[in-house]
């Protein structure tokens, strides 16, 4: 790819996979926000994180066929997984906050069990598509042979909008600074009268959505299937370790950086295939074992 | 002249704007114990931290027997002769006080984790590190409680376990954050009696709160307040000085 | 937060007598006349297997103190080594092919150790997750490697040299016994050596092993480097005995049944390891048995042994005890 001898293809190809990289990262952001908040706030790692993504596709999916829009799937599903993560946390992991690390690694290992088989028996384990809305369904030109699907900019967009809400909602307001101070000091945010329970219950809901979100709105991308929680879970982890833990902030920066280096990489060097992120943990792990933005 | 083992000089350090130790100079001298004061807050904890390696420093430098060990890590500090003892108790509570301590005196054999030697002797066979173990026990008056479970003996009884386990790596510089915290009389005053037959051999610094102990023990003394000293003499010397008493002593007795 | 917990050690008299039954049995089994002997002692087989990956984990998990969700990769990559080593037409040597195989996944152990063993707590937890799963990536999308299809082990290793002929069922069956038996004596010992005892006091309170002098890294690496070879050894008696190496070996969920083996038999003495892995498998065949859903049933299995017995059976006995104790 040369930048002065500036092919207007050599340029097109490289837009795409710019393009790709940084949807692939707000993607990930969606999903590493609501996990690196869970854990920096209640001090909770769920394993089964990616499992609420693989959720949100099915459901997509599902309503998808019953109301014939994509949108009012999206709709729906958020409410659903919104009120799911209420209850779970109510329910099950508020049980959990002092707990080891190895007993909440062991129940969430034990949900991810559970809500595997529970789509497997609502929804079967068959792979399915999910259409492309009709207004999203075509493509902006670029060159003479390539396009970037308007879907995929979507896609993004709403990732930006969410984050935007998501700073606006943890810096602006006096719910996102009463989580701020429960995150720092639990017994004095609580000797202050915040109500920390309906806090964490408010976090743990809003990282489940996000999740499931994020499992929707790609579900025309990546289709679904049963493994998708697993293999978005990975990444979510290495995209957590790298931006640091209860660094929302450090999730995008980490994100985007992620999303940037696997599209590039598996570009670039296709031999290495996937290795490229784990070479930039490794490399983050040598200097800030913490990450990058560790408060 | 007593021999100088332990230079700290014109020690800072900073978290973000704040200078938790700012410019503080402080010398260890072998059979002397050189005591610490001031009120919360003045960085004396976060002072000692930086000697024993516990937090690199933003600034300055410390010669510990001749070497230069500013940012070092705590476990290399702790084999050129250094032992350091916390202000909260720091000990492996499920372990017996005999395990305790021979941890501690195990860490001066210098075994590579590597050797596979080492993965197949037997501990308790150390006949080197239980001579220590002992010793230091002995030193620090559990001998009673050898073989009890640590979470089970008095808090008392924990700070002196505390001292063993800093004694058993046989160091020549010894700093001690509040020894007597939480101790009622009888026990403060057996600590004050076991930290007077330390003195020999050991240079030693003494970070403290209990005043009666500070001036039985300290033949040196430095007030921090704010980060900085504010006074550094002979506790007479101290005592009298006005910008003390104001700071300071006046508030507390 | 990980609490310093203190582990069962010293096995207590009657636990010993049952352990040393539980050997006799086991070495009894082939005598025994049954229907579907064969079928019975693979199964067993197996599980013996399991239970030296278990052994393995609860070096790293039940003694240092660190939970690693990533154990499986270097389990699998013996096995794989085996499977590239093995050509296809004569079986190998068992003796330099086992120590190669161990040495690979003690090597991979090594240098991703010497990444991971840096951090702490959660990010470890993490961190050897992603490793992982990486390595579970570079076979899955490798044809040369066998990609997702995995790879065939032709031929049981040859140990015929002392008379051994592992093809015969019985034969590796007591190979595997014997090799169970080693490797937990081993650890015992190294339980009770020098290096064992520091490693159980980085679990407790690493802070304070720096502070004495202890250069907890070193020893975390070698720990892990240590577990990472023993995992080896049980991975390489799988393929062997199962003839058949896929990427699912190093998988996430084999490094997850790894921790809940050692977790439901009791961590820190490689016995409950031992038993661990037999109960969970036993259970697994048992849901299995049972319905399709059986992942269901396995999972709220596992929710149920945390939120009842998280320390696991010995952890329910101790809680008896201790209960009991109160009582005026």
């Amino acid at each position: 790819m040369r930048l002065f001898s500036l092919d207007l293809m050599d340029f097109a190809n490289f837009l795409i996979q710019l393009l790709n990289g940084v949807q692939y990262g707000l993607l990930l952001f969606m999903l590493a926000a609501g996990l690196t908040l869970i854990f920096g706030i209640m001090g909770v790692v769920n394993l089964a994180h990616g499992s609420f993504y693989m959720l949100g596709a099915y459901m997509a999916w599902f309503f998808t066929a019953q109301f014939d829009s994509l949108v009012l799937a999206i709709m729906l599903g958020t409410v659903l997984a919104v009120v799911f993560g209420w209850l779970l946390e109510w329910g099950l992991f508020r049980f959990f906050y002092h707990r080891d690390h190895l007993d909440q690694v062991l129940l969430t290992f034990g949900l991810i069990y559970i809500f595997e088989e529970v789509r497997s028996i609502l929804w079967g384990d068959d792979v399915h598509a999910v259409q492309v809305p009709e207004l999203l369904n075509w493509s902006i030109p670029l060159t003479d042979t390539l396009s970037y699907p308007v879907y995929r900019l979507v896609m993004s967009g709403i990732c930006v909008l969410l984050a935007i809400a998501l700073y606006l909602l943890i810096s602006k307001t006096r719910l996102g600074m009463k989580i701020r101070a429960g995150a720092f000091n639990r017994e004095m945010a609580e000797a202050l009268g915040i109500n920390i329970r309906l806090i964490h219950g408010v976090v743990f809901a809003l990282g489940v959505g996000l999740a499931a979100i994020a499992g929707m709105i790609a579900s025309p991308i990546s289709s679904v299937y049963p493994g998708m929680g697993s293999s978005v879970l990975i990444m979510c982890f290495v995209v957590v370790v790298i931006g640091g833990i209860g660094s929302v902030r450090g999730a995008l920066v980490s994100a985007l950086l992620v999303g940037l280096v696997d599209t590039f990489g598996k570009v670039l060097v296709p031999q290495l295939a996937g290795m490229a992120v784990y070479m930039l943990m490794a490399g983050v792990l040598l200097y800030k074992p913490e990450g990058l933005f560790k408060q | 002249m007593s021999e100088l083992l332990l230079s700290a000089q014109h020690l800072t350090k900073r978290f973000g704007g704040l200078a938790a130790v700012n410019d503080v100079s402080v010398d260890l001298f072998r059979d002397r114990i050189h005591a610490v004061i001031g009120p919360n807050g003045a960085g004396k904890s976060t002072l000692t931290n930086l000697l024993s390696g516990d937090l690199p420093p933003t600034a300055g430098s410390i010669r510990l027997n001749g070497e230069e060990t500013a940012g070092h890590a705590p476990e290399s500090i702790s084999r050129m002769g250094l032992g350091r003892s916390y202000q909260k108790t720091n000990i492996f509570l499920p372990f017996t006080v005999w395990d305790n301590v021979r941890l501690a005196a195990q860490s001066r054999e210098r075994h590579s984790p590597w050797n596979p030697l080492h993965w197949v002797s037997s501990a308790r066979g150390l006949a080197r590190v239980n001579e220590r173990c002992e010793r230091a026990i002995e030193l620090a008056g559990l001998t009673h409680r050898t073989h009890t479970v640590a979470a089970t003996i008095s808090h008392g009884e924990q700070r002196q376990l505390e001292i063993a386990m800093t004694l058993a790596t046989e160091p020549t510089v010894l700093l001690l954050d509040e020894p007597l915290a939480g101790m009622g009389q009888a026990e403060a005053e057996s600590m004050v009696a076991l930290l007077q037959r330390l003195k020999k051999d050991h240079a030693m610094m003494l970070v403290e709160h209990d005043m009666d102990a500070v001036f039985a023990l300290a033949d040196q003394l430095t007030v921090m307040v704010n980060g900085q000293v504010i006074a550094s003499g002979s506790p007479v010397e101290v005592r009298n000085d006005p910008l003390v008493q104001a700071a300071y002593l006046g508030e507390e007795h | 937060m990980s609490s310093p917990k203190a582990t069962l050690e010293k096995l207590p008299r009657g636990v010993q007598i049952l352990l040393a039954l539980g050997a006799l049995a086991l070495a009894a089994f082939p005598f025994v006349p049954m229907e579907g002997r064969d079928f019975y002692l693979q199964m067993l087989t197996q599980m013996m297997i399991l239970a030296i990956f278990a052994m393995s984990l609860d070096l790293l998990q039940g003694v240092t103190g660190l939970v690693s969700l990533g154990h499986a990769a270097y389990f699998g990559l013996a096995g794989y080594a085996l499977a590239f080593l093995t050509p296809a037409d004569n079986p190998i040597s068992l003796w330099w092919s086992l120590p190669l195989a161990a040495a690979a996944s003690g090597l991979a152990a090594l240098v991703i150790g010497f990444f991971v063993v840096r951090t702490h707590g959660i990010y470890f937890i993490m961190v050897t997750m992603a490793f992982a799963q990486m390595i579970y990536f570079l076979f899955f999308d490798n044809k040369a490697l066998g990609g997702s299809d995995g790879i065939y082990v032709y031929f049981k290793p040859d140990a015929t040299a002392v008379g051994l002929d592992l093809e015969d069922k019985t034969h590796f069956y007591y190979f595997t016994l014997a090799a169970l038996i080693g490797v937990y004596l081993l650890l015992r010992r190294i339980l009770f050596s020098p290096f064992g005892r520091a490693l159980s006091g980085i679990r407790v309170n690493e802070h304070r092993m720096r502070a004495v002098g202890f250069g907890t890294f070193g020893y975390k690496l070698a720990a892990f480097t240590l577990a990472g070879t023993l995992a080896g050894v049980a991975g390489y008696l799988w393929a062997a005995q199962t003839g058949f190496v896929n990427p699912e070996l190093m998988g996430f969920h084999m490094s997850a049944h790894a921790i809940m083996m050692v977790i439901l038999g009791g961590m820190g003495n490689f016995a409950g390891a031992i038993v661990g892995a037999f109960a969970f498998e036993y259970v697994m065949h048992f849901f299995k048995d049972l319905t399709k859903h059986w992942q269901l049933l396995m999972g709220t299995f596992i929710v149920l042994v945390v939120i009842v017995a998280p320390r696991g059976l010995l952890g329910l006995g101790e809680r008896f005890a201790a209960r009991k104790g109160d009582q005026p």
